[in-house]
């Protein structure tokens, strides 16, 4: 809103305020992510400025809490580091296994998510579909339902849902089963709640998508020869792949990000990266979480920049201009 | 070609051209269906299922039925049985039930479920449970003596309604009733800590709701009205937040508030406080409803921002013209503008706060708990009923507000970013 030229001066005063009182919102927006950053490098395990710190003497900053994240679990941390030590951090120490465990659940639940939902989305713009409204509510709601509620009867049934491991089911699932057969302390039983969870995202990012896609391309492709197939590879997916990744991308969040479903059904085997910061939050607080939540902000950053680029890109697609 | 009078339009083949296109339709919409069936059965499987297991439980606790076989086949005998002066045959069946629990261990089940409706009993049925095996009759007497409680006609109603493995008891005590000895009744007035918490979680979440409103409309307004290459610079700095791990800005917030931390520094080094005398705003409602509404920004900011982006510029211009003071204007014609904006958003902020639970949990402290904490404080004692009935009204509150939301402004129009 640039200011006319016939406003008062009492209108310019209060043009002014109002541009102070929008930098300060966004300063409250941004300040808590950004003052994380230098102190996850202070040498001392405190959670505030140090004296050096501020006069930015060399010696008041450090990597060793980024360090910390090599060696919490590590057997023999401070043991020479050779190609041995490292692959023993690769196996034993704490936050890698945290974190090797968040992508592998993470990536499995996008890929459930991503699959389902996209051809979930397809039926559901398609103009003919029945009940569209309440289907539509129904695979939005695990956004708006509580986490807890969710978790809690997660954690009921996931505890009942079990094959006995000597049975014919139990020779097929139970390698992706807990010990006792069962959903609960599993990280199949953890990928499927995360993609419930993420789906949402999923349906609504690529309806959204498929609102632009002029259908009349289906047809002209059919009336051309194409079978349903070669017209979903060839026409539609390239037309909807920025919203479905856009999708994918949200669900993956969620499930990176998402602690109370795998506080509840988890066991110790399925530690994550949040879980493992909710914890340690919870408990003894040491500035690794900082070097940890730093990380995680780069990663989020990194993400936010894919999702913009490729919202451009779908935009331009669609011969959508501006935005 | 005209058509006949009488005689029906046919396809190619013969067939009525009514029937055919119905045939066709009815292809199509099966086709569509079954492109989103896979994934109902999922959500099926994963989400409604647990849901439905979980208000099965909230009517269901079989931990006395279970183990006090004989009281619960005298319950069914007797049900018109006088609570206040139960003959010697349900206490000699409950001292055998006492001495049977003694032997398999159930005493503590057992006293659990009768202690949801009559507070102080699983010590009753421990204690009573170490003697049956040596009391003689008559038995009411000798119970009796043991403690003169197990005559409490609260204490036997409850026992009767616990012989039943489903009951609505559990809906009772989430509202603040217990069992009496005249039968159902409210707790005292400082005694009701679930309808408390209740209204206590649902005045935080609209005391958030109104705070966003307030930080997210000059946000909104200014991001609708920049040029595009500026506003696109400054909405980074409300999406970064929203990708940025919940975790993440809880732990920020904690490093900023608390007693040693950065806030309180810089009050203290611009000696605008004292060194003792540190603000609290960290572990307590403070520091929920400050960490809550940076988490929900994003989630009003973007409604809003969505509504406001497409109101012409040319109604404000033209209510100025018109002779209207820039209040008036704002008042009258472009604030009516962002009503859709604003009842989206704090509709969807409302309904997040109400069932928040990381946040209060890391920073709230004992007096910034919500009712989603209370859910999981009683899973972790394992009164999974109580938490599954606690956690169903909290779900019929928020589909009310679901169904609302959808009423209001139509799910479709769900967006982010």
């Amino acid at each position: 809103m640039a200011l006319p030229t016939y406003a008062s001066p009492l209108e310019r005063v209060w043009y002014y305020t109002y541009l102070v009182i929008c930098a300060l919102i966004f300063l409250f927006l941004i300040a808590p992510i950004l003052v994380i950053l230098p102190l996850s490098f202070n040498a001392e395990p405190y959670f505030t400025f140090t004296e050096k710190m501020l006069t930015f003497d060399p010696e008041g900053y450090s990597l060793r809490w980024y360090d910390a994240l090599l060696t919490l679990g590590h057997p023999t941390a401070d043991a020479p580091r050779d190609a041995a030590w490292w692959s023993t951090a690769w196996e034993r120490a704490t936050w890698i296994r945290a974190a090797k465990n968040s992508f592998w659940i993470g990536i499995w639940a996008t890929i459930l998510a991503t699959t389902l939902g996209t051809i979930a989305a397809l039926g559901l713009s398609r103009p003919e579909m029945p009940y569209r409204r309440l289907i539509m509510a129904l695979l939005i709601s695990p956004m708006i339902v509580p986490i807890i509620i969710i978790a809690v009867g997660m954690s009921f049934f996931f505890a009942k849902a079990c094959v006995a491991p000597d049975s014919a089911m139990g020779a097929i699932f139970g390698m992706f089963l807990s010990e006792k057969g069962c959903l609960a302390n599993s990280h199949l039983g953890v990928i499927m709640a995360h993609a419930v969870l993420g789906i949402p995202f999923v349906i609504i990012t690529v309806t959204a998508t498929l609102s632009g896609f002029d259908q009349s391309l289906i047809r002209a492709a059919h009336s051309l020869g194409a079978n349903p197939r070669t017209t979903f590879f060839k026409v539609i997916m390239p037309l909807i792949l920025p919203g479905v990744i856009s999708g994918a991308l949200f669900a993956f969040v969620t499930s990176f990000d998402e602690v109370v479903a795998v506080l509840f059904i988890a066991g110790p085997d399925q530690q994550t990266i949040p879980r493992q910061m909710f914890n340690g939050i919870r408990e003894a607080i040491s500035p690794a979480i900082l070097a940890v939540a730093t990380i995680l902000v780069v990663i989020s950053v990194l993400l936010l920049a894919s999702v913009e680029l490729l919202r451009r890109r779908s935009d331009r697609l669609r011969g959508v201009t501006g935005r | 070609m005209a058509e006949v009078a009488g005689e029906l339009l046919t396809t190619a083949d013969g067939r009525p051209l009514k029937a055919a296109l119905q045939a066709a339709q009815a292809r199509a919409r099966r086709r569509a269906f079954l492109l989103v069936l896979p994934l109902l059965l999922f959500v099926l499987l994963t989400f409604l299922v647990p849901i439905g297991y979980m208000l099965k439980r909230s009517f269901e606790h079989d931990g006395f039925a279970s183990s006090a076989p004989a009281l619960v086949a005298w319950f069914a005998e007797n049900p018109d049985f006088d609570p206040a002066n139960p003959p010697e045959e349900a206490f000699a069946a409950l001292v055998s039930d006492l001495a049977r629990m003694q032997v398999e261990k159930t005493t503590g089940v057992a006293g659990t479920r009768i202690n949801y409706s009559v507070p102080g009993t699983i010590s009753l049925f421990k204690g009573g449970a170490r003697v049956a095996a040596d009391l003689q009759p008559p038995y009411k007497e000798a119970l009796l003596a043991v403690d003169p409680a197990w005559g409490r006609p609260a204490l036997w109603r409850g026992m009767e309604s616990a012989s039943h493995v489903y009951t609505p008891e559990f809906y009772l005590v989430a509202s603040d009733h217990k069992l009496t000895d005249a039968g159902w009744a409210r707790g005292a007035e400082n005694e009701r800590i679930y309808l408390y918490l209740f209204g206590k979680t649902f005045l935080v979440s609209a005391l958030i709701t109104l705070i966003c409103l307030a930080l997210a409309f000059p946000v909104a307004h200014l991001l609708a009205t920049l040029p595009l290459a500026k506003s696109s610079l400054l909405m980074i700095l409300v999406l970064l937040p929203f990708w940025t791990s919940l975790l993440v800005r809880t732990t920020s917030w904690i490093v900023l508030l608390q007693e040693q931390g950065v806030v309180n520094n810089v009050l203290v080094a611009l000696g605008l406080i004292d060194n003792s005398g540190r603000l609290a705003m960290m572990y307590n409602m403070t520091g929920t409803v400050v960490a809550m509404t940076h988490v929900l920004l994003p989630f009003m900011i973007l409604p809003l921002y969505s509504v406001m982006r497409v109101i012409p510029p040319s109604y404000a211009r033209a209510a100025r013209s018109l002779g209207a003071t820039s209040w008036t204007t704002f008042r009258r014609v472009y604030l009516p503008q962002t009503l859709p904006g604003i009842a989206a958003g704090s509709l969807l902020v409302f309904i997040l706060a109400v069932g928040y639970y990381i946040t209060p949990a890391l920073v709230g402290g004992a007096d910034g708990q919500l009712i989603s904490n209370l859910i999981a404080f009683h899973m972790s004692k394992s009164n999974w009923s109580l938490a599954a009935a606690i956690a169903a009204m909290l779900l019929v509150s928020i589909l009310l507000l679901y169904w609302l939301y959808d009423r209001l402004i139509g799910i479709d129009r769900l967006k982010f970013g």
